[in-house]
């Protein structure tokens, strides 16, 4: 049952086999048993999600269910669900019970899935770690001295330890990705626009993204096809005809079976194979791309010249929104408000120093400086022009290949508290991921294997824009001829 | 020394929309506290703004009715700063590219005409309320305000004094009432002017230091509070001061201008393009549709008045006063096929005399158009003489119903019958033999006292035209 | 460049963050480490390059004028610090 995919699950729960009830009430006894020691979920409440569950069931035995009907899903707590409390992973909102619901939940509920619980993330997602959390750092299923990644460490985490079978997080600069790499799990980015910002509670507006997170491409195309879709409330929602990325997968790109990927162009830019990559993620990376290559693939040179300024100008544009987006939180309307204050002025500046946690704060310094006076010019339009330079490098790279290829994260997942003390070390993980944010792409990350201290690795798979169907069936058809994604760390059966 | 004042103005017009700029709460005023803040106006996390169209096509209009250029690429950006009643903690506003730029307003001056020339117009969202009566010591913030559409309307320094300052707020307030986009009712803050004025020494080229007054709801304010601040510029400078380039309010109360100390923590708006907003595009073919939608514009119709219809500037300066007069106007010569000098001097003179005694607008007169042109056409045909028709017209007006109805009810008609009128003229004239003679022998003034008695004969029925004739014919004779 | 002190707290203050001296200290040094990344930037000529604002290259959708949004004041002061009337109170707002 743990390692069951959505399909399977859908089967089941069509065939009652299994009731949602039952479904829902299995994850959140794993969740009892597990999450102690993980850390991965901040609010799980068992009546609300039964409730749902029982709906679902009335709605499967009236044979009305579509798809996710009865699946159980956690939600990071960057997304507003309706009577839920949506933290944020921040002592500010550490009492925000969301009086509405964003889009993606919307969409979910109307798909009849079921809210399994709210997850951990890095605080407004500011982090790669999962420790910047007001509720304590997640640890990695894999390894509980380490970290699971982040934000999306809780998602990542749940969906490890089998506490979910799927999840949705969000992806400023890779926090689906990334976390999804460090914790064996599959994660998409979709290309900017795709998926409604509505109700994910805003890091870096022209960044932010949400997708889903999951064992397999195969779930999360399932996943993909209720999250995505237009949404009149965010202005930045693309109108575009629904794609069904379910049946993409299983579209052959060519006739041989044995070489599924005939024709698919792949590009190993490398930049992405230089200083600074850890050999065992280089090693399980060049594999990945071998059995590509044995899939029919077809390597061809690219390049990404400016993909060393991605970090650079990803920490000028993200903060510099951020810092305007956190301004909200000023203890007036909702969220925390110090207990004593002299006046007005004294109330925001003690209210959001201690509503806010110090990488928080950190990012709003950064954020007000790179946009203030005199400071503009030189550091948010400079970084403004290097992002148009660095999605100049993909278009062109595009021409070459269907997919880029590369690893998710230079390293596997780090110890505890390992780069808590050096921003900028942690700052460099997103080395590989960041591009893909500023350009607007998609990009996902799957296991391709294992590492140092038998920790996985993630291989990044990443398109042109709306090639979403097209990474998953690549994807897909990697994972039927692999098992990595099936691999489950030791001490959660 | 000799002082030149030099002011600027800056103008929140609030356009008249129904919902508001970025969200789809309600924009009317007067609602209890906070029920028109939605989750979008309260700045709920995760909300997001979208753009209202009718806010866009309203900011057009009025670049068209300015002859402004309207940038067909503008883009919305954040001014961030804190304050209580700002929700987001920024205002969406425009700054590097707004919707409008340049554009002129003529304001009459000594006699001929003096231009006021348009910086730039550009649309924002309007902030809430903070309510200052005590709550035990704290402010009371009602969000129903924030985010209702506003045209921020910003000139040149171009005026030189208060009264050119005043000129231009009326012409302006005028004129977006005119093309419909601001109800402009400055009571409840839909036409805000803040006041930029600096001094110079005359002569000099350079501006002096200049400070933003605002809270300026009336234009009696307006002119108030630029003549206090020049005064107490000028006095400042001549004792050696120097002016310091800050925000100021106007306290009506006191009638003074005084520094706004909230606004005063060392300003940095960090202004940047807003991410949640996409840059505004507006199609060739939008704004010629906008264009082919405006009304005749008050200038145009001025100068139609006089050269089609033969009306004095001033006449014709009060027929475009406003729309409704215009329109009502229009109206009236269209029933009349002409008329123009009759309708008009009946406008200005019967119907604006009844309307000012009754404390009315135009648009509440209980006199139609079509009502006042019946009655017209009854002197055209001299079927009523002009003090009869004055009767009728305040019958009409007291409610006595229309004018055939009056006329008939009060034995109104006059007498047009030279049979009837040479009887009743021949037995007049026998009884009034000394006027006669007095006439016969060239005194012409008993001619009139001859036409008064006449008229008295017919209980003032007569037809005063048709008296005369008859009365030279048998004089003569 | 490096953030001075000063820079630092004034910063601190525009983003209404309460700061201590010890703290500006620390923050300062963590904050130049991070513009020393930032200034990597500098390295490439970005002359005559447009400025990118947004993931992808569409303009602004425009709402029909209509209300949509019904009272919901209540539920929302429901998770208010605290309101009175119907309105959010604040210390004592000065103009």
């Amino acid at each position: 049952m743990i390692n069951a995919s959505l399909k399977q699950l859908a089967t089941q729960l069509a065939q009652k086999k299994i009731s949602s009830v039952e479904l829902t009430q299995f994850h959140l006894d794993r969740i009892a048993r597990l999450n102690p020691g993980l850390n991965a979920f901040v609010t799980v409440d068992a009546a609300r999600s039964l409730a749902q569950a029982r709906a679902a069931d009335a709605r499967i035995a009236a044979g009305k269910a579509q798809p996710l009907t009865g699946i159980p899903v956690a939600h990071k707590d960057i997304f507003c669900a309706k009577g839920w409390l949506t933290t944020c992973g921040s002592k500010m909102l550490a009492n925000f019970v969301s009086p509405y619901d964003a889009h993606v939940v919307e969409r979910l509920n109307a798909a009849g899935a079921v809210i399994l619980g709210k997850t951990n993330m890095d605080e407004f997602a500011m982090g790669s770690s999962s420790e910047t959390c007001f509720w304590g750092p997640v640890r990695n299923p894999w390894d509980r001295t380490r970290v699971p990644g982040g934000s999306s460490g809780g998602s990542a985490a749940a969906v490890a330890a089998r506490m979910a079978p799927a999840a949705i997080g969000t992806d400023t600069g890779g926090s689906i990705r990334q976390p999804a790499a460090l914790s064996g799990i599959c994660g998409l980015k979709p290309t900017y626009g795709v998926v409604s910002r509505y109700g994910m509670i805003a890091f870096a507006s022209s960044l932010d993204q949400g997708g889903p997170m999951a064992k397999s491409a195969e779930d999360l195309a399932l996943m993909l096809n209720v999250m995505a879709g237009f949404d009149a409330r965010d202005s930045t929602s693309l109108e575009r005809p629904a794609e069904d990325y379910v049946r993409a997968l299983e579209a052959p790109h060519t006739g041989d079976r044995a070489k599924p990927l005939r024709g698919l162009r792949i590009g190993a830019p490398k930049e992405y194979f230089g200083a600074g990559l850890g050999s065992d993620v280089g090693a399980a990376v060049e594999a990945a791309l071998a059995q590509f290559e044995k899939l029919g693939a077809q390597r061809v040179a690219v390049n990404l010249p400016n993909a060393a300024l991605s970090v650079p100008a990803y920490y000028v544009i993200a903060p510099a929104e951020a810092s305007s987006n956190l301004s909200r939180f000023d203890g007036v309307r909702y969220g925390y408000r110090a207990p004593d204050y002299a006046d007005l002025a004294d109330m925001y500046r003690k209210s959001r120093a201690q509503g806010f946690g110090a990488e928080v704060k950190r990012r709003i310094l950064v954020g007000t400086y790179v946009l203030s006076h005199g400071y503009y010019d030189a550091y948010y339009l400079k970084a403004q022009k290097i992002r148009r330079l660095i999605a100049q490098d993909f278009i062109r790279a595009y021409e070459q290949c269907d997919l880029i290829l590369g690893p998710t994260s230079p390293n596997v997942a780090f110890a505890l508290g390992a780069k808590a003390s050096d921003p900028v070390e942690m700052y460099l993980n997103d080395i590989y991921t960041v591009a893909a944010n500023l350009a607007g792409l998609p990009a996902m990350s799957i296991p391709c294997g294992f590492g140092e201290g038998g920790m996985p690795v993630g291989l990044q798979l990443a398109g042109n824009y709306f090639t979403e169907a097209r990474m998953l069936q690549a994807a897909h058809r990697y994972q039927l001829a692999t098992d990595w994604h099936l691999r489950q760390p030791a001490g959660v059966e | 020394m000799d002082w030149e004042t030099v002011i600027g103005i800056e103008t929140h017009a609030q356009l008249s929309t129904v919902s508001k700029i970025f969200s789809g709460a309600a924009t009317r005023f007067g609602a209890a506290p906070n029920v028109q803040a939605c989750a979008v106006d309260i700045a709920l996390p995760g909300v997001l703004p979208v753009l209202n169209r009718a806010a866009v096509e309203k900011a057009v209009r009025f670049g068209l009715a300015v002859g402004a250029t309207i940038n067909r690429r503008s883009v919305f950006a954040r001014k961030n700063y804190f304050y209580p009643d700002l929700p987001k903690g920024y205002q969406i506003s425009q700054y590097e590219l707004p919707i409008v730029t340049g554009g002129v307003i003529k304001i009459p001056f000594e006699g001929g005409e003096k231009l006021v020339h348009l910086t730039r117009a550009h649309l924002e969202e309007d902030a809430g309320k903070s309510l200052h009566e005590d709550f035990h010591g704290m402010s009371g913030i009602d969000l129903n305000r924030a985010g209702t559409p506003l045209l921020e309307i910003v000139t040149e320094p171009d005026m030189r004094s208060a009264e050119e300052a005043v000129a231009y707020a009326k012409e302006l307030h005028a004129r977006v009432r005119w093309i419909g986009i601001c109800d402009g009712n400055m009571q409840e803050g839909s036409f805000r002017c803040d006041a930029n004025v600096s001094v110079r020494p005359k002569g000099s080229a350079v501006l002096g230091t200049r400070c933003e007054i605002k809270n300026l709801n009336s234009f009696r304010f307006l002119e108030e509070a630029i003549n206090y601040e020049v005064r107490r510029q000028i006095e400042l400078l001549e004792e050696g001061g120097q002016v310091v380039q800050e925000t100021r309010l106007y306290d009506p109360d006191r009638r003074e201008t005084r520094s706004m100390r909230s606004k005063e923590d060392a300003h940095d708006y960090r202004y940047f393009p807003d991410p949640d907003l996409l840059p505004l595009v507006i199609s060739a073919e939008t704004i010629e549709q906008i264009r082919s939608e405006l009304p005749e514009l008050p200038q145009a119709k001025r100068e139609r008045y006089m050269s089609e219809f033969g009306l004095s500037a001033y006449d014709a300066g009060v027929l475009t006063s406003s729309r409704e007069v215009a329109e009502f106007y229009e109206n009236l010569i269209r029933a009349l096929g002409g008329g123009y000098k009759l309708a008009s001097s009946w406008i200005s003179v019967e119907l604006f005399g009844a309307l000012k005694r009754a404390g009315m607008e135009i648009s509440q007169s209980p006199i139609s158009s079509g009502q006042l042109a019946d009655l017209l056409q009854r002197i055209q045909k001299n079927a009523i003489n002009g003090k009869q028709a004055k009767e009728v017209f305040d019958a009409m007006w007291n409610g006595e119903g229309d004018a055939e109805a009056i006329i008939v009810a009060r034995g109104l008609t006059q007498i047009s019958d030279a049979g009837e009128l040479e009887q009743v003229i021949d037995g007049m004239l026998a009884a009034n033999s000394k006027s006669v003679e007095e006439y016969k022998a060239g005194k012409e003034k008993a001619f009139n006292a001859l036409v008064g008695q006449a008229m008295k004969a017919t209980k003032g029925k007569g037809n005063p035209a048709l008296i005369n004739e008859i009365l030279k014919k048998k004089l003569a004779g | 460049m490096s953030l001075s002190l000063p820079e630092v707290k004034r910063v601190a203050l525009l983003a209404r963050i309460e700061i201590t001296d010890g703290e500006a200290e620390a923050v300062q040094g963590q904050l130049n480490n991070i513009f020393k990344l930032i200034e990597q930037m500098q390295s490439v000529d970005t002359e005559g390059i447009t400025p990118m604002a947004h993931a992808q290259d569409v303009v602004q959708r425009l709402r029909e004028d209509r209300v949509s949004e019904t009272d919901q004041h209540a539920l929302y002061q429901s998770i208010a610090p605290q309101v009175e009337n119907g309105l959010y109170l604040v210390p004592k707002v000065i103009e």
